[in-house]
């Protein structure tokens, strides 16, 4: 028997495009996946569905990732083919959000004690530290999701020219504020902690106090400016 | 007021988990065996959400330093208060001064100590629970340790209730939940996302399998050995939110079920998830001991939640006479 409650195309006059692939995890959970690429009008389509999915009833929390949403329920749904139709028609009536988040600036040490693996990407991507320095504060992010660990945001729009793949033996303790560059994403370490990413510099920004309103400082549809501080070689 | 005496590694204060934060990165923490917890909180008239401490490594000694009443639930141990035996899934009185020792479980993994009025800790995003890694929540939001001293909420009104008696644990209260004399313990899952990519033999062999709970398990997660599952072409997931039961699969091929102190997020296929009626017993797994998978339906999944719920209700309903009597 297979539970796979995905949707065949949706009926829908007008719609060719692909409907989200819905799938349960367990009873309480359901991952809704947005169909095609991952660029910025899907994923604003997916803050979109989000932000009226987080309003229904029965509905703890919905989480957003990389161009999908999971939706917690208090309660298992007495109908989940209802629940998943009514969230296929929505999707295809949402206008897109833009990312029409505040502007958050983060001034950055760049390089020195905290930025250990400036001169490995530098190596890597055929540059030098300073132009690497500059590409990266020259670019303008969007917070595409918060998660991983608490207020971590995944930041899209680094410029291909400074990616650099994760390694593949993590830095056993990564301090928190690194500045780090993950394939084609960039971030702001939370926590100090075994971590995967490339260190190119540190900032110091309180990205998560629970004591807060509002503990996040990044939300999903928030843009992030790093400013260079100092340049450390 | 108690004060711990004696503890070791990753002994924490523990509720029901933090709820509503896991779109903010958090994780949801609570306890590895909300069941217990929940039980020992009914035995004592607590909230359902009350805090206790969840004890996971042995022994564990503290004293009372004022008049108490308090449960032991969870996996089947031996303690003693002030040199006499308590017996486990029993609510008890302790005088301020008393001791109470927790020796290593005889079967299951976790024992909870709840104390009338809650583990007194302040209430971070929603919750009494320790998030470790970010070190908020629970006690100082770290694990705790020997010199603690740990409030406890005021009991007022229920003092002179009546104590001393105890319930049947659910593995035995609730019919066909155990296994008895099966050292393999049953796990009942649901297919998840990526069930299909995998081949009819990898799915075999999930189902086949008698998986190893691995030494490199925690509340974070349990790493199973035993088993390859390899997809004939892999597949780049991107990350998405993930819940406690879900089985993901690592390119490397052993799967991972993630528990309470779970990320997140994640991105490995997701093969399976444990249903909300079994995850508890999977709490009280320990490493080194041995789980089987077998499937069922969402409506075998949410109608196998039942039975845990009556339990609860007929087990706080049965407390309160009893207090009265």
């Amino acid at each position: 028997m297979s539970l796979s409650i995905n949707h065949p195309a949706a009926p829908f006059v007008g719609a060719i495009e692909k409907s989200p692939k819905i799938s349960l995890i367990g009873t309480l959970a359901m991952l809704i996946e947005a169909p095609g690429d991952f660029d910025l009008v899907q994923q604003g389509r997916v803050w979109a569905l989000a932000d009226v999915l987080s309003s229904w009833p029965n509905v703890e929390e919905a989480v957003i990732g990389v161009t999908n949403v999971m939706l917690v329920f208090e309660q298992p749904p007495d109908d989940i083919g209802v629940v998943s139709a009514s969230i296929v028609e929505l999707w295809h009536r949402l206008p897109s959000r833009k990312a029409d988040g505040k502007m958050i600036e983060i001034p950055v040490v760049y390089g020195g004690e905290h930025g250990f693996d400036l001169p490995a990407v530098a190596t890597r991507v055929g540059l030098s530290e300073r132009d690497v320095i500059r590409i990266h504060s020259d670019g303008e992010y969007t917070v595409c999701a918060v998660a991983s660990s608490p207020g971590f945001g995944y930041l899209h729009g680094l410029d291909p020219r400074i990616y650099m793949p994760r390694k593949s033996v993590p830095s056993l303790n990564m301090i928190a504020g690194s500045v780090t560059i993950g394939g084609m994403q960039t971030g702001v370490a939370v926590l100090t902690s075994p971590n995967g990413w490339n260190a190119i510099g540190w900032a110091s920004v309180t990205s998560f106090d629970p004591q807060r309103a509002q503990p996040s400082l990044m939300l999903p549809g928030d843009r992030v400016r790093f400013r260079i501080d100092r340049i450390e070689l | 007021m108690i004060e711990i005496l004696t503890s070791h590694a990753f002994n924490t204060v523990q509720d029901h988990g933090r709820r509503g934060a896991r779109h903010l990165g958090v994780s949801m923490s609570g306890a590895m065996d909300p069941v217990a917890l929940e039980a020992g909180n009914a035995l004592l008239a607590n909230d359902r959400d009350a805090a206790g401490i969840e004890i996971q490594t042995f022994p564990f000694r503290l004293r009372f330093l004022s008049d108490t009443a308090f449960a032991l639930t969870g996996a089947d141990h031996e303690s003693t208060l002030a040199g006499s035996s308590v017996r486990p899934w029993w609510c008890t009185r302790a005088k301020a001064g008393d001791i109470l020792a927790i020796e290593t479980p005889r079967r299951g993994a976790r024992v909870y100590a709840t104390f009338g009025g809650g583990i007194d800790v302040p209430r971070v995003l929603g919750s009494r629970s320790t998030h470790l890694r970010a070190g908020f929540g629970g006690f100082d939001g770290r694990t705790l340790q020997a010199g603690d001293v740990v409030p406890i909420g005021s009991t007022q009104g229920k003092s002179d209730g009546r104590f001393d008696f105890g319930v049947a644990p659910p593995d035995v209260a609730i019919a066909g939940a155990a296994s008895a004399e099966d050292r393999v313990l049953r796990i009942r899952v649901m297919r998840a996302g990526e069930y299909d990519l995998f081949s009819e033999a990898m799915q075999t062999t999930f189902w086949s399998t008698t998986w190893k709970i691995s030494a490199r398990s925690d509340r974070g997660g349990y790493r199973l050995t035993g088993g390859n599952l390899t997809l004939d072409a892999p597949v780049e997931m991107r990350s998405h939110g993930v819940v406690a039961g879900v089985v993901q699969v690592p390119p490397a091929g052993e799967p991972i079920i993630q528990m309470s102190d779970a990320n997140t997020a994640g991105g490995y296929p997701k093969m399976a998830a444990v249903i909300e009626a079994d995850l508890w017993r999977l709490g009280q797994a320990p490493p080194g001991s041995f789980i089987a998978f077998s499937e069922v339906s969402y409506q075998a999944a949410v109608a196998a939640m039942a039975p845990v719920n009556d339990y609860l209700a007929k087990l706080r309903a049965t407390a309160d006479l009893y207090r009265a009597l």
